[in-house]
C-alpha cells in the first residue's frame, strides 16, 4: 500500500459557507469528513462527494471536492455509477435519515449487499429537517412531531441491524459531539474496502426537542474504550441493537470480504473511464457473423 | 418480388423460435431477405404462440398479409391458422398425433400430415428415441422442400447453431431435416417457383440487438437495466458480451437505481445507456430531468408495449409518446428519437451517443415491441465499424492563475459549457439538481436569484437551437404529386411504406412521411410538407393518434383521417389499404365484432371455463332478441370427437358475452 501523505483540514473549504441552522449536528459531520479526507490523503481532484436531498444533503456545496448533489432518496445508485465509472476516486456518499433510511432504504440495501466499495455518512436527526419537522423512519416511538401530534406509533427503523445484517463490511456510529472519533470512523470508512455505513447522532436543534446534545451527552460512550471486538458478527448485532440508558458510538462491526468492484470482469481492465472507446475492427466483424 | 411466408403455431415452450431462427437464418445466407413477427404471450409454457417469417429476394419491411405455409405444433393451432393459408399453400402438422378436419382446409390447399414415428423409424434406430420438441426440425425439414430452399444451408446452420453440443447431434438434427425433407419431397407439390439465390450473406437480429451492437461500437461503457419486457433483450446481449465489448452491465433493485446509476456514470466520464419499457420509464422520469438540469449525458431507451400499467406485457403499441415527450417535471432540454427499422435502430444509437455528449443532455431512444423484438436479415454494411466518437467539449486541464476559476456551467453563446470529468485537478464543482449560477453554486436555497435563474435557463436552451439544425428534417417518400400523405412513425414505417405502394398500385398514388427526430421538431419543415399534402392521413399503433396530435401542437396541422390499431398486434399492409380507401370514400370504421373476434371471444371464454375441450365452429349473426343489441350466434363442437357441444352469444357491438349453453352429456 503507497504511503498516505495527510492533508491539512483546509484543503477542503468549501467555496460557500453552510446555511445551516446555528448549532446544527451538521456543522461537526462536515469538519469531519473534511478531516477524515485530509487523513486519508484524498486529494479533492479524487475526492466524490454524493448527497441527496435534505439540510444535511446540501453538504456537497460545503466542501472543496467534486460534488453530486442529486435527488432525493437516490444519492446510492448515483454514487454507485460515479464509481464504477471510475474505480480511481474516492466517493463518500452524505445525507440524512429520511433520506437514506425512508426514500432511499431500497437502494441501501442492495449496495450493502453488493458490497460496493464507498462510505455513506448518514447525518441522522430522527428527523425532517428541511421540510420543517415531519417523522422519519429513526424518530422514536411517541414523539410528537408535525406529521404525528398524538406521538409517533412506529417503530424506528435500527441503521445499525440493517447495515450489518445486508452485506455491510464497515459499521459504525458516531455523533458530532465527538468530532475526533467521527473524524476517525469516517476515515476508517474510506480506508476500508468495501461498504462502509457511518450512522451520526446529528442533532436537529431546531425540530427535534427530544434527541438533543445533552440527551446523547448523558448515554453514549465509546466501543474503544471498552475493548469491544468489532469482528464478532453476532456480537455485533447484540451491540447495535443496545438503546436506553447506555448508547455505543464506534465501529460495531467490521469484516473483510470481495467487493463488487473486485468481481465486476471488466474492471480488471482498468477504470472504465480510462478504457478505450469503440470496438476493434476484428471484434466488431466477430458481432456480425454471429448474427450470420 | 418473389415472396413466401411460413407460419409456424404452438404454444410457449414448444421451441417454435428454434426452428424460425433455424429457417431464417438459412435464407440469411442464402441471400435472401426475411421479416419475422413472433406473437407470444407472457407465460413460459402454453398460451398460443405465432411466428410468421416472411421471406422475399428483395427487402420486405413487415410481416406481410399472407400465409404459404403453417406448421402447426398442436391441435389448436390447426383449427386457427389452417383457414388462412392461401391457394397454393401447405398445412403441415404431426398426424400421429393431430387431426386435421377437412372443412377447415381452403380450396385449393395441400393437407401434409407428416407420420413422425414412421418417418423417424431410422433415425430413431441410429440415436435412441427422439424427443417431442424434435418433430419441429423434421416439419422445417419439410417446409425447406416445398419453399425450394435447398437443405444445404440449413445443414450448414444446424452445424453451426449445435457446434456446441458436438457432431453427433449435429447429425442427429441434418438427419431429421433430410427425413422431412425427403417425405415432402414425394408426398406433396412445391408452392412456389425457383428462387435465385445471391449468396450474400446477411445478418439476421432484433431491433434490441441492434441497438445494443450500436451502443458498444459508439463506446457505450456502462449500461443498466432492470428486467423487464420487451426491452429486457438489450440486457442480455449486453451480458452476454460485457467481456468481449468492455461494458459494465449492471442489473438493478429497480429502474429508479437504473437511471440513477446510469447518470452517474455520465457524471463519472463513460459514455452511458439504460433501459426499460413503459413501466420502467414512469419509474424513472423524475431523474430524467436531473440530468437535465445537471447536463449529464446519457441514453435511455424506452421500448413501448400494450399499456397502461401492466397493460399487454407482450404486445406491441406506440402509446408512450407522451409519457416521453412530458418525463420530469420542469423544462429542460432533451433529445427524443425514434428509429424506424432495425439498421436504424443502429446507426441512431451510434449518432445519438454523440449528440448525448455535445449537447450534455437526456437522449430518449423510442422503440416499440415489434421493431425492439422482431428479428430481420439486415444488409451487413448496415453495421459500419468506422464509428467516429465525438465526445464534445471536455476539459482535461485547466491552470487557474492563467485560465481563472474553472465554471463547470459557463454561460456561452453555443448554450454548451465544457464539461470536466471528477479526477481533473483544479476542477471542482458540483453538480446539484437545484439550480445553479455559472459556477455551481445553488441559486435555489437562501437567495434565489431570478436574474441568474433567467440566464441559466436560455443557455440551457440555446442548446436546442444548435440541435436541431444538427439533425435532419423529415422528407416525403414515394411520389411528390400524391393523392395522398400517410404519417407515422416508429416500426409502422415499414408497413406504411408497402401500404403506400399498394395505394398507389390501385390508383390512389400516395407517399408518406416518417417523423423520427421527435424532440427538437423540424416545425417548420413538416408544416411546409403537411400543408401542401392533399389528403394527411396518420397510421398509428395506438387509440388517440399520439404523432398526429403532436405534429398538430407543433405545427396547427390537422389530419384529415387517422388509422388506427391497439388490439396488441401490429398493422398489416392491406388492412392499411382497407382503411385509407374507406377514409378517402368517407366511409367511417365498422369497430364492430366480426365473425372472427366472435369466434376469439369464444376461445377466450372456452380456454378460461371449459380448458380447451370445446372450440368455436361457426358464428351467425342474429337479432337483439331481449339482449339490447344483435348478437353473434357461435357454435361450438367438442374439441375430440367434433360433436355439436353448445353455443354462446356474444354482442355485436359490445362484444358482451350474454349466452353459453353446454349440450347436456349423453347418457352411455
Amino acid at each position: 500500500m503507497a504511503t498516505v501523505i495527510e492533508l491539512p483540514i483546509e484543503t477542503y473549504k468549501g467555496p460557500v459557507d453552510p446555511d445551516w441552522c446555528p448549532g446544527c449536528g451538521d456543522f461537526g459531520v462536515l469538519r469531519s469528513v473534511q478531516q477524515a479526507a485530509g487523513k486519508c490523503g484524498v486529494h479533492p481532484k479524487d475526492l466524490v462527494v454524493v448527497s441527496g436531498i435534505g439540510c444535511s444533503s446540501n453538504l456537497p456545496g460545503f466542501i472543496h471536492a467534486y460534488g453530486i448533489h442529486s435527488l432525493h432518496g437516490r444519492s446510492v445508485p448515483v454514487a454507485t455509477g460515479a464509481h464504477l465509472a471510475n474505480t480511481d476516486l474516492k466517493v463518500v456518499i452524505t445525507g440524512g435519515d429520511g433520506d437514506g433510511y425512508g426514500i432511499g432504504v431500497g437502494h441501501l440495501i442492495h449496495a450493502m449487499r453488493r458490497n460496493l466499495d464507498v462510505t455513506y455518512v448518514v447525518m441522522d436527526n430522527q428527523i425532517y429537517g428541511l421540510t420543517t419537522g415531519q417523522a422519519s423512519p429513526t424518530t422514536a416511538k411517541g414523539m410528537k412531531t408535525k406529521s404525528t401530534p398524538a406521538g409517533n406509533f412506529e417503530s424506528p427503523l435500527n441503521p445499525l441491524v440493517l447495515a450489518i445484517t445486508s452485506g455491510a463490511t464497515y459499521v459504525a456510529r458516531g455523533f458530532s459531539g465527538e468530532q475526533k472519533q467521527l473524524g476517525d470512523l469516517i476515515a476508517g470508512g474510506i480506508a476500508h474496502k468495501g461498504f462502509a455505513l457511518i450512522d451520526v447522532f446529528s442533532p436537529c436543534v431546531t425540530y427535534n426537542k427530544v434527541n438533543t446534545y445533552p440527551y446523547f451527552k448523558e448515554r453514549v460512550y465509546k466501543l474503544e474504550d471498552e475493548g469491544y471486538d468489532p469482528t464478532d458478527f453476532y456480537k455485533s448485532i447484540e451491540k447495535a441493537y443496545e438503546w436506553g440508558d447506555r448508547i455505543p458510538l464506534g465501529l460495531v462491526y467490521k469484516t473483510e470480504q470481495e467487493t463488487y468492484e473486485d468481481n465486476e470482469p471488466v474492471l480488471k481492465k482498468g477504470p472504465l473511464v480510462k478504457q478505450k472507446l469503440g470496438l476493434p475492427k476484428n471484434v466488431h466483424q466477430e458481432l456480425i457473423d454471429e448474427m450470420i | 418480388m418473389q415472396e413466401v411466408t411460413i407460419g409456424i403455431a404452438g404454444a410457449a415452450g414448444d421451441g417454435l423460435d428454434k426452428s424460425g431462427d433455424t429457417l431464417a437464418k438459412t435464407c440469411g445466407r442464402l441471400g435472401l431477405h426475411v421479416y419475422a413477427y413472433n406473437s407470444y404471450q407472457s407465460i413460459i409454457r402454453g398460451g398460443h404462440i405465432w411466428l410468421k417469417v416472411r421471406i422475399g429476394d428483395k427487402k420486405v419491411l413487415n410481416h406481410g398479409d399472407n400465409l404459404n405455409a403453417v406448421i402447426c405444433l398442436n391441435q389448436d393451432s390447426l383449427e386457427r391458422h389452417a383457414p388462412e393459408v392461401n391457394e397454393g399453400g401447405v398445412i403441415i402438422f404431426n398426424s400421429d398425433k393431430l387431426k386435421l378436419d377437412p372443412t377447415l382446409v381452403p380450396k385449393g390447399v395441400q393437407s401434409l400430415g407428416l407420420p413422425m414415428k414412421e418417418i423417424c423409424k431410422e433415425v430413431e434406430a441410429e440415436h435412441g428415441a427422439l424427443q417431442a420438441i424434435m418433430q419441429n426440425t423434421v416439419a422445417v425439414g419439410a417446409v425447406l422442400a416445398l419453399s425450394k430452399l435447398g437443405l444445404e444451408e440449413a445443414s450448414s446452420v444446424m452445424a453451426d447453431t449445435f457446434a456446441h453440443k458436438g457432431e453427433k447431434i449435429i447429425n442427429l438434427n441434418i438427419s431429421l431435416l433430410k427425413v422431412g425433407y425427403d417425405y415432402a419431397k414425394a408426398n406433396a407439390k412445391e408452392f412456389t417457383k425457383d428462387w435465385t439465390f445471391s449468396k450474400k450473406r446477411r445478418p439476421f437480429l432484433t431491433g434490441n440487438e441492434a441497438i445494443a451492437f450500436g451502443a458498444a461500437a459508439a463506446g457505450c461503457k456502462f449500461y443498466s437495466a432492470y428486467p423487464m419486457t420487451p426491452a429486457s433483450t438489450i440486457l442480455h446481449w449486453m451480458a452476454n458480451h460485457a467481456t468481449k465489448v468492455d461494458i459494465c452491465v449492471k442489473q438493478c433493485e429497480d429502474e429508479l437505481s437504473v437511471i440513477n446509476m446510469a447518470i452517474g456514470a455520465g457524471i463519472g466520464g463513460v459514455r452511458s445507456m439504460c433501459g426499460t419499457a413503459g413501466g420502467g420509464f414512469a419509474l424513472m422520469t423524475e431523474a430524467i430531468g436531473m440530468a437535465g438540469i445537471m447536463e449529464v449525458p446519457v441514453v435511455c431507451v424506452e421500448v413501448q408495449r400494450g399499456g397502461p400499467s401492466t397493460g399487454l406485457p407482450t404486445k406491441t403499441e406506440q402509446g408512450d409518446l407522451f409519457q416521453v415527450y412530458g418525463a420530469s417535471q420542469g423544462e429542460f432540454p432533451k433529445l427524443i428519437v425514434a428509429p424506424r427499422d432495425i439498421a436504424d435502430c443502429y446507426d441512431t444509437t451510434v449518432n445519438v451517443f454523440n449528440l448525448a455528449d455535445k449537447y450534455q443532455l437526456p437522449v430518449m431512444l423510442i422503440s416499440d415491441l415489434l421493431l425492439s423484438e422482431h428479428p430481420e436479415t439486415v444488409d451487413p454494411e448496415a453495421f459500419y465499424s468506422d464509428v467516429k466518437i465525438n465526445r464534445g467539449e471536455v476539459v482535461t486541464e485547466w491552470n487557474p492563475e492563467k485560465q481563472g476559476k474553472f465554471k463547470r456551467f459557463k454561460f456561452t453563446d453555443s448554450g454548451i459549457s465544457p464539461r470536466v470529468f471528477p479526477g481533473t485537478e483544479n476542477c471542482n464543482y458540483v453538480s446539484a439538481t437545484d439550480d445553479h449560477d455559472e459556477e455551481s453554486i445553488l441559486i435555489s436555497d437562501m437567495f434565489t436569484s431570478p436574474a441568474i435563474r433567467r440566464k441559466i435557463s436560455e443557455k440551457r436552451f440555446r442548446k436546442m437551437e444548435n440541435l436541431l439544425k444538427e439533425l435532419p428534417a423529415p422528407k416525403l417518400e414515394g411520389p411528390a404529386d400524391a393523392d395522398v400523405t400517410l404519417v407515422c412513425w416508429g416500426s409502422t414505417s415499414g408497413v406504411v411504406a408497402e401500404a403506400a405502394e399498394l395505394l398507389t398500385a390501385a390508383g390512389v398514388k400516395t407517399n408518406f412521411l416518417v417523423i423520427k427526430w421527435i424532440v427538437p421538431f423540424h416545425a417548420k419543415e413538416v408544416q411546409e410538407i403537411l400543408s401542401k399534402a392533399k389528403k394527411k392521413i396518420s397510421v398509428e399503433v395506438n387509440y388517440t393518434s399520439q404523432m398526429a396530435r403532436y405534429i398538430k401542437m407543433e405545427t396547427g396541422v390537422s389530419m384529415d383521417g387517422h388509422v388506427n390499431r391497439y388490439d396488441g398486434e401490429p398493422l398489416e399492409p392491406k388492412e392499411v389499404l382497407g382503411r385509407v380507401q374507406d377514409i378517402l370514400k368517407g366511409k367511417k370504421i365498422d369497430l364492430d365484432v366480426s365473425e372472427n373476434d366472435a369466434k376469439e371471444i369464444a376461445y377466450h371464454y372456452l380456454r378460461t371455463h371449459y380448458s380447451e375441450k370445446l372450440r368455436p365452429v361457426k358464428a351467425v349473426r342474429e337479432s337483439a332478441n331481449g339482449h339490447g343489441e344483435e348478437v353473434w350466434n357461435i357454435e361450438l363442437a367438442e374439441r375430440a370427437t367434433g360433436k355439436h357441444g353448445g353455443k354462446m352469444k356474444v354482442g355485436v357491438h359490445t362484444g358482451a358475452t350474454y349466452h353459453f349453453e353446454k349440450e347436456p352429456v349423453e347418457s352411455k
